[in-house]
């Protein structure tokens, strides 16, 4: 099994294969599993996210606790108006990020990527950038892939638990878990993808897990728009050339160590940050009543 | 390596909020519902750290409840988990421990029927993934690295070498294994770290031996 990035970039060179092939492999090898079975489990993963898209999109969908819902689908009625500042592409992939937190917050189902609190970002951007490069099926399966194997190097060498590494672990993950997938759908190589995913996760870090009265919703939905539309940049950066100063591997690594230094009140504990505010302590009282 | 599957990753496929307090929750209970053979009929929920502090707005106790009547993580009946819990007379209580445990997603599951008792220590680490760290007051020497099975069997000879017998016929290596009893003669627990996946039909076959009475895998 790959450890880190570089092997896993050094894999898929040494053999001229593509990342999504390089985990594929590695999937069928490790779990004595057939390439189609394999291939098929993505595509049920892929149609659960199309399906949660979609729904946030089209309905106006709404928490348990009233705290978030209907945004995804404000947005791309704003889209459809009017002509956008950032963009369409970029607007999309915001717009379907935030759909899909939005489905999780309401107890819906979707599919984590790395994790249900960060879920948008991976197919809110494959779902956008569907819409401009026109994958087929299997190179939309594969886009998983690509941001499976990064998500694989950062769960083993860091985390991808809010509790464990605040929201740089989570939001901060799927960013350059989607960044690095993008490139390889455009067309870039291995090592681009590597350098999207470290330029997208030096500047997720040290962001901290504060999520209002705990709940998956305040800010976890906006931090997913956020993260969406910095992979498309971070992608963008890294077709053009640009390169990370820091290697892919050390950033995670940074990522790790910054998590462990970060206080407990901003890990998942809803009880520091966006959490501690007077609206958020209101909120709180608001949804559980006084006392909590 | 913690993970070793894509599937970790990208997935699971789940009722959300979170993949580490509900789907993880709702998998800690799955896994105590199978060890204890049954549905408890009353089951104490002692919470730690960050699932202690915010289990309410994750749904972590409808998920926990969930588990352990047997809803695995992407059920829709995990949302009324509390009402389903009543129509099968499963009594439940919710327990905000303040002790610091290792890890900050931890939960004591306590269940018990007529005389029967038993509790397990579970952590979620993440995008879904848990561990059992602790089965009836033994610790379990679980690495995380490979995947594991627990066999609940009676404490007589030859239940260990049966296993490992059809273990061995499936070309399964054994990495690690512990063997733990409570009392001489009675149920005893063999935890076994193998190198290969094991298939269902495997771990059939195994709860089909003499003196097995159960038989689950942990890891994925």
């Amino acid at each position: 099994m790959f450890k880190n990035a570089e092997e896993l970039v050094q894999i898929a060179e040494k053999d001229g294969i593509l990342l999504s092939e390089v985990m594929i492999r590695q999937e069928m090898s490790v779990h004595d599993r057939s390439r189609e079975d394999i291939m098929q489990q993505m595509e049920n993963n892929l149609d659960v996210m199309e399906r949660a898209v979609n729904r946030g999109i089209t309905e106006s969908v709404r928490s348990v606790s009233g705290l978030t819902g209907g945004d995804g689908k404000k947005l791309h009625e704003y889209m459809m108006l009017n002509d956008t500042l950032s963009g369409d592409l970029t607007l999309d992939a915001v717009a379907k990020a935030m759909s899909t937190n939005e489905v999780n917050a309401a107890m819906g189902t979707i599919c984590a990527t790395p994790t249900a609190g960060a879920a948008g970002v991976v197919p809110g951007t494959l779902f956008a950038v569907k819409e401009k490069l026109n994958p087929t099926r299997e190179q939309m399966v594969r886009y998983l892939f690509v941001s499976g194997a990064f998500g694989f190097v950062i769960a083993n060498n860091a985390s991808i638990s809010g509790a464990a590494g605040g929201c740089q672990a989570e939001v901060g993950s799927a960013t350059g878990m989607a960044a690095a997938a993008i490139v390889e759908m455009a067309g870039g190589t291995p090592r681009q993808s590597a350098q999207a995913m470290a330029i997208a996760l030096k500047n997720m870090l040290g962001l901290v897990c504060d999520p209002v009265a705990g709940l998956v919703e305040v800010p976890c939905v906006k931090r997913n728009a956020f993260g969406a539309s910095h992979a498309l940049v971070a992608a963008d950066l890294a077709l053009a050339g640009i390169e990370s100063r820091i290697p892919c591997d050390e950033v995670i690594d940074a990522m790790y160590r910054i998590g462990e230094n970060m206080p407990t009140a901003l890990k998942e504990t809803g009880e520091g940050g966006l959490a501690a505010t007077p609206t958020g302590k209101r909120l709180k009282e608001e949804i559980f009543g006084a006392g909590k | 390596m913690k993970y070793r599957s894509v599937f970790e990753i990208i997935g699971p496929v789940m009722i959300g909020p979170s993949s580490s307090h509900t789907a993880g929750a709702a998998r800690i209970g799955l896994v105590a519902r199978q060890l204890f053979l049954s549905q408890p009929d009353h089951v104490t929920f002692r919470l730690y750290g960050s699932f202690a502090k915010t289990y309410q707005g994750h749904g972590t106790d409808v998920a926990l409840l969930g588990g352990i009547l047997g809803f695995d993580t992407s059920d829709q009946r995990l949302t009324n988990a509390f009402t389903e819990a009543e129509d099968a007379d499963l009594t439940y209580e919710f327990i905000e421990e303040n002790e610091v445990s290792r890890h900050p997603n931890t939960v004591k599951i306590e269940m018990k029927k007529a005389d029967k008792e038993m509790s397990l220590v579970g952590i979620s680490i993440g995008g879904g993934k848990v561990e059992i760290t602790e089965l009836n007051g033994f610790e379990l020497g679980l690495s995380g690295n490979h995947p594991a099975i627990l066999v609940v069997h009676h404490d007589r000879y030859g239940a260990i070498a049966s296993v490992a017998s059809v273990l061995a016929e499936k070309k399964i290596n054994i990495g690690h294994m512990e063997v733990s009893r409570k009392e001489e003669g009675k149920e005893a627990l063999m935890v076994i770290e193998v190198d290969q996946n094991v298939y269902e039909s495997t771990l059939e076959e195994i709860s089909k031996l003499e003196h097995i009475t159960q038989v689950t895998k942990v890891h994925e």
